[in-house]
């Protein structure tokens, strides 16, 4: 039993005291969201195997609400793409809450019932949690950080040792959407577009590679976009990454925001997509299993494994000529003119 | 979406269209194959090793690094990155004074942001905003009033620089505080003339050009008209460029065509923008805001030449620098201490590869100098094309 609960008022310092406030909170925004007690206990224990994955993250987007998702569905896929990402079966989150004095139960109980959602769609429970709540100013609204909990199938075997030359560069389709779309929000422009957060969970795209072929390595592209992963993956193997720019899949509204802002496409986050390094002969039969699932539709070749060399990662422009990509010093910043 | 203009443009899949355009693969490659052989014939005439082209702004140079087409043409084109670059010529006592004012609790500095990485006085910007110091980013001076009304109680300093491109929408920006009566909203004005810059420039090293790429935005602005001394005193072809790789290609093969005619003209690559008077309501607006006056503070440019601009006397209560004055000392110490080099890439008389200190004392992550900083910064550029470049 998930679903909004109608509620109004604003988060007050009495509701992290820990006192009655703190129960009727639980109580009548967050558990009456996620449909049962996830706070009950410290901590879960779970049914498990030997093969256990385990991680966190934690979430402090801004702003909360974004064309095709919130913090709360970020909270649950981000997490459950962590684990899907190194080969496991997600199972079980918990939840914290960090919640600034103020902000309204109302987008608290919508955010929460949002998390409910996008747990079932990703076949996880949320199963333990905590709430924490602090003055106005010492937090911007609401942070959210979930661990997850999965299994991992003794048959899998991905790491960046499996990596060599000669294997294929997949992403599951096209880059730098959420970036996009909440760069198009944060800085008033007066841009109206149609660019939607690529959030979704990661799980079953996963699960239909490693069953059509031989995947070495996988990784979700959050923070830092394809641009990132490529790099971090090529120095880790010890060897270059050479993607054919114009492969790269990119929606036209996306390329337009970045040509406008000075911002790469590359550069910029995704929240529903993953690049994989695959064995050569296999390529073709991963790349169709993952076009078959929808999240996996826009799937494509991007690139190749070369012998390792200085740069880690270059790129065909479309004349043909091989330039380096460079990672961002920092923050990514507008250009002048 | 919070609109202030009023009107949203849409971008979508249509918008990209217009810039595919200039992506065209086959014209590109054409063109590419007429560049060629066309330099090498010229540079055999003049017993030149590889004809010199000055790229004039900083964005040509991102473009010529980022599609690949200085890598494929460096063999017969030497591209000489010009002083086109706002921040580049941004002397340290401005960051200084910049971080003193954002350290006042009852002042916010806003400006662009390439501008907070630069080194001023040991802190940039961005260290003194990590530091608590209140330093703002925008993408137009709009955001800085906007700021300047949210917050009655702190008096905002817009940090406004950049060359001709920039100041009518910071002089459009200071005529509208003005009108609405916003009095917290004030005005570090900063900017420079490419006109004066390009002067500066082809005094000290005309000689060593065969041909220029002209500026695209900062034309739209002017206009192609100011150039004309370029041809009619240093004897060299100019052309206004696009920014879309296909306009570079074709701005090249028009200088090299004028240079196998034995011609030296002002041509215009990107008329789809820029006109040969520019664009009058923008220039009426920096006639009524700035008054010329020399500074000869540049980075690079500094010594040789008196440039600038001012606040007309009429604007007087949104100057900065009257109403909250310069608190810092020049630092003559830090300026010493900044490599010398940094002046000569500015000049075009040094390439970023051949300073002593590129990717060894100056990285992205640990720049020296402004050049380093800014995407449009030549030192970026290299650095950014890493070894690719140098092969």
């Amino acid at each position: 039993m998930t679903g909004q609960t109608s509620v109004s008022g604003q988060v007050t310092l009495a509701h992290g005291s820990g006192g009655r406030a703190s129960r009727e909170l639980l109580r009548t925004v967050i558990e009456s969201s996620f449909g049962h007690a996830v706070t009950q206990h410290d901590s879960a224990v779970v049914a498990g195997s030997d093969s256990l994955a385990i991680t966190t993250d934690t979430f402090v987007v801004s702003p909360r609400h974004f064309p095709g998702g919130d913090i709360g569905r970020l909270a649950v896929f981000g997490t459950v793409n962590d684990l899907a990402v190194a080969g496991a079966d997600p199972r079980y989150l918990t939840c914290g809450l960090v919640l600034e004095e103020g902000l309204e139960l109302s987008e608290l109980a919508g955010i929460c019932s949002s998390m409910a959602t996008a747990a079932a769609e990703a076949g996880v429970d949320i199963v333990a949690g905590d709430t924490k709540v602090v003055a106005r100013g010492q937090a911007d609204g609401m942070y959210i950080n979930t661990a997850g909990v999965g299994f991992v199938d003794d048959r899998v075997h991905l790491g960046f040792e499996e990596i060599r030359p000669g294997d294929v560069v997949l992403v599951s389709g096209d880059v730098g959407r959420h970036g996009a779309c909440v760069a198009g929000m944060r800085q008033d422009f007066g841009l109206s577009h149609d660019i939607h957060s690529d959030c979704a969970p990661l799980a079953q795209l996963c699960r239909v590679m490693l069953e059509a072929g031989t995947v070495r390595y996988m990784r979700d592209a959050t923070r830092g976009g394809l641009g990132a992963v490529v790099t971090e993956l090529a120095l880790a193997s010890g060897t270059r990454f050479q993607l054919v720019e114009d492969d790269i899949p990119v929606q036209g509204a996306v390329r337009a925001v970045c040509e406008l802002l000075g911002l790469s496409p590359l550069h910029l986050a995704c929240e529903g997509r993953l690049v994989a390094v695959v064995a050569e002969p296999d390529a073709d039969a991963i790349l169709a299993a993952m076009r078959s699932i929808d999240v996996g539709s826009g799937s494509c070749r991007i690139g190749v494994v070369r012998e390792g060399d200085e740069p880690p990662v270059t790129l065909l422009t479309y004349l043909g000529v091989e330039t380096v990509l460079s990672l961002p010093a920092g923050e990514l910043l507008p250009r002048i003119c | 979406m919070n609109d202030p203009a009023g009107s949203a443009r849409p971008v979508g899949a249509d918008a990209i269209r217009f810039v595919d355009d200039f992506r065209d693969r086959e014209l590109s490659l054409a063109l590419v194959d007429r560049i060629r052989p066309a330099a090498q014939r010229i540079a055999a005439e003049r017993g030149l090793e590889r004809v010199a082209v000055m790229e004039v702004c900083g964005g040509h140079t991102h473009t010529l690094f980022r599609f690949g087409i200085h890598q494929a043409l460096r063999d017969v084109i030497e591209f000489v990155h010009g002083p086109g670059c706002p921040v580049c010529v941004l002397p340290r006592d401005v960051i200084a004074q910049c971080v003193s004012w954002a350290q006042r609790e009852d002042m916010i500095v806003a400006t662009f942001g390439d501008a907070i990485r630069v080194p001023g006085h040991g802190l940039t910007l961005q260290q003194a905003r990590a530091a608590g110091a209140n330093v703002q980013v925008v993408y137009s001076p709009l955001e800085a009033l906007e700021t300047a009304r949210e917050n009655p109680d702190k008096n905002v300093v817009f940090l406004a620089l950049g060359f001709d491109t920039t100041m009518p929408s910071t002089a459009l920006t200071l005529l509208t505080a003005k009108e609405q009566g916003v009095t917290n909203f004030s005005l570090y004005a900063v900017h420079i003339g490419i006109i004066p810059t390009l002067q500066a420039v082809l005094a000290e090293g005309a000689q060593y050009l065969q041909g220029l790429i002209g500026p695209g935005h900062v034309s739209m602005v002017i206009g192609s008209q100011p150039y004309e001394f370029v041809a009619r005193d240093y004897g060299l072809p100019f052309v206004i460029s696009g920014f879309e790789p296909l306009d570079l290609l074709q701005s090249l093969n028009m200088i090299l065509a004028q240079l196998e005619r034995g011609e030296a003209k002002v041509e215009n690559q990107y008329a789809r923008t820029v006109t040969s008077s520019g664009n009058a309501a923008a220039l009426a607006a920096i006639n009524r805001v700035f008054r010329p006056e020399p500074r000869s503070f540049w980075q690079g440019l500094g010594g040789q030449t008196d440039i600038g601009y001012v606040l007309s006397d009429e604007f007087a209560e949104h100057d900065a620098e009257k109403r909250f004055g310069i608190d810092i000392a020049t630092d003559p110490l830090s300026v010493a201490e900044q490599p010398p080099e940094c002046d000569q890439v500015i000049m075009g008389r040094l390439s970023p590869p051949d300073c002593p200190h590129f990717n060894k004392g100056c990285t992205q992550d640990h720049p020296l100098g402004a050049l380093m900083v800014s995407n449009e910064g030549a030192c970026a550029a290299w650095y950014h094309a890493g070894a690719m470049a140098t092969t």
